[in-house]
């Protein structure tokens, strides 16, 4: 019996942005790229527990979704999607908060930002975006839920059961799964079996597309082809963007007992901002004077934002109790009584 | 009582668009219990649909629904399978409303067939009580009879918040009479509202499901002996009815907690010891437990000596009656 070979994912290609959106594209990587530099500098002052950093994911991240409709799509992150958040808007003092530890998912509105909380369960959200596309489907809106994750929560049994509810269900959502080679010090030959996130897609009966991650006019020309199919009715798209975690897992990770320090220096060479750059600079969409300009501007925006998350107050305690339930429960008003005469 | 949780559902469908059931099996199938029997012909299928066999993905869609707009009703169709949806149930639908600071709604009412007595498979009898309602976000209910699994499961579908609903399998095929003049006319029992069954004046049983027939039935050989039982059925298993325990148990002054769980911090725990801090001056005795056995749910030959019998409820009563 002839067996059957998964279809081989295509490497997406696409030709320059235009001039105008290469810029808007690019100072929001700039932006993110010294907004990431300033966390971890506030990590290091102790201002911040932990972070999580994203250099080099920047493409991949801004290229996505600036391809989505922010008046209509929504965005399921896990916690590494820093760079999303300031693509879509969302305010970015609350965003940061969550990673200074002033309340787990963060301190903005998902509901109006358009982009769920902050989840460390990396496939947790993953189905969530399959229900909430599932009910764009069936409002009769015309939505689409965009659903990030990494090679390693491409592991876990709730992405299979998303990917194929997706399938089952029609759902309008794109999967993009960015592969930074790295979950945590677990490389892609001991993460994906067959190698490749995108060619599974196959299986669960929808479109699989490999995109060179670090390339800002092929994720988002990839992302802006899946959410237009999803908004005709076409169903899922999975999107494997290949990239690389610059930095270690997080501030409390040290790289040098897992990877190989010449990888990291071969990944300088196709830094996503260097190629974006390079490529405004091939297609005449930008010169020196507009790279000069963005340096200075995206500075300021990302030290606002510094500025903004330390001065940020702490939540007063009756948050504890404030937003557990909707419909009133006595067990925990008996219990907010305790804490207001013994702790508070 | 299958029939009182399709009114239910069928009401619920009817009176609110955004509620969706969806589920294994429950759309033309009616469910393996036919508790959905009906509705997906009545409501159409989008609005009562079957999924694939995702219990983590039943729930997590439930979530993403729920942020949408929409009053998610998914099945589970056994407890023991809603173990894969620990994670999806716990982390996820308990604690969105939290995480989001009240911003992302979570009105999700998980129904779960529950606890034993049917002498089924492995993994089709468990008794997860204890495991939700420790968990902060989640409130949980469990009906005894047919006109109370109507009320409690609307309630919980109206409800703002996620509701984990545990069906005793047991009382599924319950024929109780009910009202003459139907379902809706029979004034519904406040939320979160514990309710005594039976009244009595020697001992309080406490007791929630498919124990609650059984207590009764204990309750009526004790009253051959003279021995006069109060019944207090819980339904609220998260938030508990404490007043209503508390109440009882200082009126009797003495308290016996039935239920089908292990015993190593089983709910029952929890019972007798809001008993011991809300009554302890007006007990004459300890508060006593009747409960399964500390092993895995055992196969159907051994279910009957699992399950708490009525001789071992009233074995307990008389150690109290003689403290």
């Amino acid at each position: 019996m002839p067996t059957r070979e998964p279809p081989a994912p295509r490497l997406h290609r696409a030709g320059p942005l235009p001039a105008d959106l290469a810029r808007r594209l690019y100072r929001l990587m700039l932006t993110a790229r010294m907004l990431d530099t300033e966390a971890i500098a506030l990590q290091r002052q102790g201002v911040f527990p932990a972070y999580v950093s994203l250099r080099g994911q920047e493409a991949a991240q801004v290229g996505s979704a600036a391809a989505m409709d922010p008046e209509r799509d929504f965005a399921f992150p896990t916690y590494r999607e820093m760079a999303v958040a300031l693509t879509l808007g969302v305010d970015m003092v609350g965003y940061l908060a969550s990673h200074r530890a002033l309340w787990h998912g963060g301190l903005y509105n998902p509901l109006t930002s358009r982009f769920a909380p902050i989840n460390a369960v990396v496939g947790g959200p993953v189905p969530h975006a399959v229900g909430w596309a599932l009910g764009e489907r069936l409002a009769g809106r015309t939505g689409v839920a965009v659903s990030y994750f990494g090679d390693g929560a491409s592991s876990e049994g709730d992405v299979h059961e998303a990917m194929n509810l997706a399938g089952v269900l029609n759902a309008p959502v794109v999967f993009v799964c960015q592969n930074n080679r790295w979950a945590l010090s677990v490389p892609n030959e001991r993460q994906i079996a067959g190698g490749s996130v995108a060619a599974r897609a196959a299986g669960y009966g929808m479109p699989g597309v490999t995109v060179d991650g670090d390339d800002l006019a092929a994720v988002h020309e990839a992302t802006r082809t899946a959410l237009e199919r999803a908004r005709a009715g076409g169903g899922p798209t999975l999107i494997e963007a290949l990239t690389y975690r610059a930095n270690p897992h997080s501030t409390s990770d040290d790289t040098s007992r897992y990877r190989d320090p010449a990888e990291e220096r071969a990944w300088a060479d196709r830094d996503p901002l260097l190629r974006a750059r390079a490529a405004m600079e091939a297609s005449g969409a930008a010169d020196a004077a507009f790279f000069a300009a963005a340096e200075a501007e995206c500075r300021a925006a990302a030290e606002r934002i510094r500025d903004g998350v330390s001065a940020a107050p702490e939540p007063p305690g009756t948050d504890l109790f404030d937003h557990v339930f909707r419909e009133p429960a006595p067990h925990l008003a008996a219990q907010r009584r305790v804490w207001e005469e013994e702790v508070r | 009582m299958r029939d009182a949780l399709n009114r239910a559902l069928d009401t619920a469908l009817a009176e609110d668009p955004a509620t969706l059931v969806f589920g294994e099996d429950v759309g033309r199938l009616g469910g393996v219990f036919r508790v959905t029997d009906g509705l997906q012909r009545r409501h159409g299928a989008d609005r009562v649909f079957d999924t694939p066999i995702a219990e983590s993905g039943i729930v997590g869609l439930a979530v993403g629904l729920a942020m949408n707009g929409w009053r998610p009703v998914p099945e589970i169709q056994f407890d023991g399978f809603a173990y894969p949806a620990v994670d999806q149930i716990v982390n996820q639908m308990a604690r969105m409303h939290y995480r989001s600071r009240g911003a992302a709604p979570m009105p999700i009412t998980l129904r779960v067939p529950s606890f034993g007595g049917i002498q089924a498979p492995e993994h089709h009898g468990e008794s997860l009580e204890a495991l939700f309602a420790h968990v902060p976000g989640l409130r949980v209910a469990a009906p005894a009879d047919p006109l109370d699994a109507y009320h409690l499961l609307l309630q919980s579908i109206r409800c703002e918040d996620p509701v984990v609903f545990l069906e005793p399998k047991a009382r599924y095929w319950d024929r109780a009479p009910l009202p003459e003049d139907g379902w809706a006319a029979a004034p519904a029992p406040p939320m979160g509202a514990g309710r005594v069954v039976r009244a009595g004046r020697h001992a309080t049983l406490v007791a929630w499901g498919a124990m609650v027939r059984r207590c009764l039935r204990a309750a009526e050989l004790a009253a051959e002996d003279g021995v006069d039982l109060e019944v207090v059925d819980l339904r609220w298993l998260k938030p508990l009815d404490a007043d209503t325990v508390a109440a009882s148990a200082a009126r009797t002054r003495r308290a016996v907690v039935v239920h089908e769980a292990p015993l190593t911090a089983g709910l029952g725990g929890e019972v007798a010891a809001l008993i011991t801090e809300r009554a302890f001056r007006d007990l004459a005795a300890p508060v006593q437990r009747v409960t399964g056995f500390d092993v895995p749910y055992p196969a159907g030959p051994l279910e009957p000596q699992y399950l708490p019998t009525v001789d071992r409820i009233l074995f307990a009563v008389q150690r109290t009656l003689e403290y």
